[in-house]
């Protein structure tokens, strides 16, 4: 039987692209359907009722919820090839560990950054920072946050580098400088087709974001 | 067998969590009670990230975060399994254990504020409660089906230390005519035999909590009290 996956999903949703560089990794194939988020289709209320949100996955027409989930589901479904969480409970909870940081960390402070200034706007970048160069401590010497390959914590982690960008401009620093480290990882991810065919173009998020503060009055 | 320890606190039901999962697998484990006014070198050793408990430390090497601490359990002692066989129905699973991880700020607002603000949350809470028991638990007799998994485990906190936080703010959420079936989910839960000998003692958690909510009262701004 033919497997049916259709992916919910928003171009720039950093969450987003941890599922369609996951899907990528698997040579799933699948069709994507891009979501306007400011006008909710019917199909992403029914299958995400409870949160509205992208990204969600849908397989054989059961919806899953949640990119952390999604990638794992995804994982342990498509077990054949391409392993994506370490097979070591210990290694796995690790991984789990990490994606969560930056599931509770990542998003708010990106979404802080565009929305505020003056001394909010130095404090979110301070956050930013830090929550970088803590990854980056992670990390360490390895290529990848799974070590030899790439896997669950980079997929996590991935998708935030097309915004980077729109954090360095806005708040007028370089995450480079920071963390040259963690953007050289970023560039080692790139040069993986699954990671450059999935990441947004960083420069089209920036005039997303300038166009949202424009419409919201916040330049 | 490598040794497991668990670093928690009497009160806290994320740590109790913890010791059930441990429980229902028959994993025997040392507790050491922390103290968060002056939280211990090892503490601090093994979650130098968030210096929180739960700590579960299995052989010297620990795991935080009790998300994180329960699947680690679930995989390293596969027996009496606590999540479902099938990847769809674990995915469902752990979608539930994240719902309840992201609408604790709303409880912790019902808790800990007064006059609009806890009014606020007291509306979000019962919305979040009404999902929970027509979406999560339907008719099922637990979350997990027939047996307790980890997403019963995980909502543990509303069948044992809701009741108490109700009682000292004085605003009942858990009413039996609004939610019924949570309300029998919380009866049967805490008859599991594990669950049942694994609870802080009420009398104790009341008076805490009495402590807890006057000093999150005085410290509000003066508007919103």
């Amino acid at each position: 039987m033919a497997d049916e996956v259709i992916l919910l999903d928003a171009w720039n949703s950093a969450f987003g692209m941890r599922v369609r560089v996951a899907l990528a990794e698997k040579g799933i194939k699948y069709e994507y359907k891009e979501q306007d988020l400011g006008n909710k289709s019917p199909l992403l209320l029914k299958m995400n009722p409870i949160h509205k949100k992208v990204p969600v996955l849908i397989h054989n027409g059961k919806p899953i919820c949640e990119s952390a989930i999604i990638v794992q589901y995804i994982d342990e479904v498509w077990n054949d090839k391409a392993p994506l969480l370490p097979s070591d409970p210990y290694e796995k909870a690790q991984a789990r560990f990490w994606v969560d940081y930056i599931d509770k960390k990542m998003y708010d402070v990106g979404r802080r950054v565009w929305s505020s200034k003056g001394e909010e706007l130095e404090a979110v970048k301070k956050e930013i920072i830090q929550h970088l160069k803590l990854l980056e401590g992670e990390l360490g010497d390895k290529p990848y946050f799974g070590g030899e390959t790439f896997g669950f914590v980079d997929i996590g982690l991935i998708g935030f580098y097309s915004w980077f960008y729109t954090y360095e401009t806005l708040g007028n620093f370089s995450i480079e400088a920071e963390c040259p480290k963690l953007i050289a990882w970023a560039k080692r991810c790139m040069e993986k087709e699954s990671v450059s065919k999935s990441l947004a173009d960083p420069h089209k998020v920036y005039e997303f974001i300038k166009g949202i503060k424009k419409m919201l009055g916040l330049e | 067998m490598e040794e497991v320890k668990v670093y928690g606190v009497w009160a806290s039901p994320h740590s109790q969590k913890v010791i059930w999962a441990l429980k229902l697998k028959g994993v025997k484990f040392d507790y050491i009670e922390e103290d968060l006014h002056n939280k211990s070198q090892k503490l601090l050793q093994y979650n130098p990230v968030y210096k929180k408990i739960p700590v579960l430390v299995h052989g010297e090497k620990p795991v935080a975060e009790s998300v994180v601490i329960l699947d680690y359990i679930e995989e390293t002692w596969p027996e009496n399994p606590l999540l479902p066989k099938d990847a769809y129905e674990r995915a469902v699973a752990r979608f539930w254990i994240q719902f309840g991880q992201e609408k604790s700020p709303t409880f912790h607002a019902f808790f800990r504020t007064a006059g609009e603000q806890q009014e606020k949350a007291v509306k979000e809470a019962l919305e979040v409660l009404k999902i929970l028991e027509e979406k999560g638990l339907g008719d099922k007799k637990f979350f997990g089906g027939n047996n307790i998994g980890l997403v019963d485990i995980s909502f543990g906190w509303l069948a044992h230390w809701l009741e108490g936080m109700e009682e000292v703010v004085g605003i009942k959420l858990m009413e039996p005519s609004t939610l019924p079936r949570l309300h029998k989910w919380i009866k049967n839960f805490k008859e599991v035999p594990v669950i049942q000998e694994n609870l802080p003692d009420p009398e104790k958690l009341l008076a805490y909590f009495k402590v807890l909510r006057e000093k999150f009262v005085r410290d509000l701004p003066s508007n919103d009290q």
